[in-house]
């Protein structure tokens, strides 16, 4: 039996180097958001808290507006639940892997935003690290990026002169690798073939502002359907 | 807005959230045996969810405006290639930023 703080260590090892990437972009991201927030009026209390509770980065954006507009609470829960409804895909991905993590498991649900499922669901964590520190350490290191970012961003957004433009391009980048690791374990690519099909279908149809719940709606509808087809076969 | 109702916007955003991201756990805990479909949606969903998240993270691009999404797909190429030639992340992921970085500040 190894000492807790040796298993600790051996995860934190392990994890950190999945996280570089979601330190450039969180890096970038948080600090968009923080100087966002301190144009619109608000101290970097502002960011730097609602990073650390909320931790949902696109949620947030809009949660400015929010805080800009009419008062409207009921509002504010409806469009949150619509814009993170993805997040219900993630918990039942993860509802296996977070198993048996103890009191981690609260934590890292809270934190499971789009970064912290990916790497979390993909990442070849080897046979020798604990998985449940493994992951814990993932999502806290993204939310500790997220929350720096913010709040740094509040405070210098305004001083900052270092050509950023395209630096958020990382994001997509680790979502395309993200999708090829999963490409590469996988048997059939029909789920992977929906996803990418389906998705530009409804942004096709409905626009930037409005594809997700269609999109989810027609990939849950069909990977439904296709069950019996599937079930057999599928290697995740 | 008060103070206040900025607190409550907030806690709303926050519920919001919490809501999405507990509820499978709640419908399904791990003492009792998750039902075969849930299972099967577990399984399967990521490959279509990972595409759906590359999609969204491209949802701004305008294919018949500004770039045509050029730089986009010229650096997603860029990412693909290194990362069938070397498989490591952050080369792959590095190398695309990299590439789209210099596209989009010099070329475009």
């Amino acid at each position: 039996m190894q000492k807790r703080s040796v298993i600790m260590k051996k995860a934190f090892k392990a994890a950190f180097p999945y996280t570089i990437p979601i330190f450039a972009g969180f890096w970038f991201l948080g600090m968009t958001y923080g100087i966002y927030m301190s144009v619109s009026g608000f101290s970097f209390w502002y960011p730097m808290l609602m990073g650390l509770t909320i931790f949902a980065g696109s949620m947030e954006f809009v949660a400015v507006n929010m805080l800009l507009g009419a008062f409207n609470p009921l509002q504010a829960l409806v469009m949150t639940l619509m814009i993170n409804a993805r997040h219900l895909f993630y918990g039942i991905s993860m509802l296996d892997k977070y198993k048996g993590t103890g009191w981690k498991k609260f934590y890292l649900i809270f934190g499971m935003c789009d970064e912290s499922f990916s790497i979390n669901y993909t990442a070849q964590i080897p046979e020798d690290v604990d998985k449940g520190w493994f992951m814990f350490f993932v999502t806290l290191l993204n939310h500790c990026y997220w929350v720096f970012g913010a709040a740094l961003g509040g405070i210098f957004g305004s001083f900052i002169h270092f050509n950023t433009e395209g630096l958020d391009f990382v994001m997509t980048a680790m979502f395309v690798v993200i999708f090829m690791e999963q490409w590469m374990k996988e048997k059939n690519h029909i789920s992977a073939f929906m996803g990418i099909g389906l998705s530009l279908l409804c942004l096709i149809a409905f626009g930037a502002d409005n594809f997700i719940i269609p999109a989810m709606i027609a990939i849950f509808v069909s990977l439904t359907l296709m069950r019996g087809k599937l079930e057999g076969g599928e290697g995740a | 807005m008060t103070l206040t109702q900025q607190l409550i916007t907030i806690g709303m955003v926050i519920l919001g959230t919490m809501l999405t991201r507990f509820l499978p756990f709640l419908l399904f805990p791990a003492g009792k045996p998750t039902p075969k479909y849930i299972q099967y949606l577990g399984k399967v969903l990521p490959s279509a969810v990972f595409g759906l998240l590359v999609i969204y993270c491209l949802k701004n691009v305008s294919l018949f405006a500004g770039n045509h999404g050029i730089p986009e797909a010229i650096s997603i190429a860029v990412v693909a290639v290194l990362h069938l030639w070397k498989r490591q992340m952050l080369i792959s992921i590095a190398g695309g930023t990299v590439c789209y970085m210099l596209l989009v500040q010099l070329v475009f």
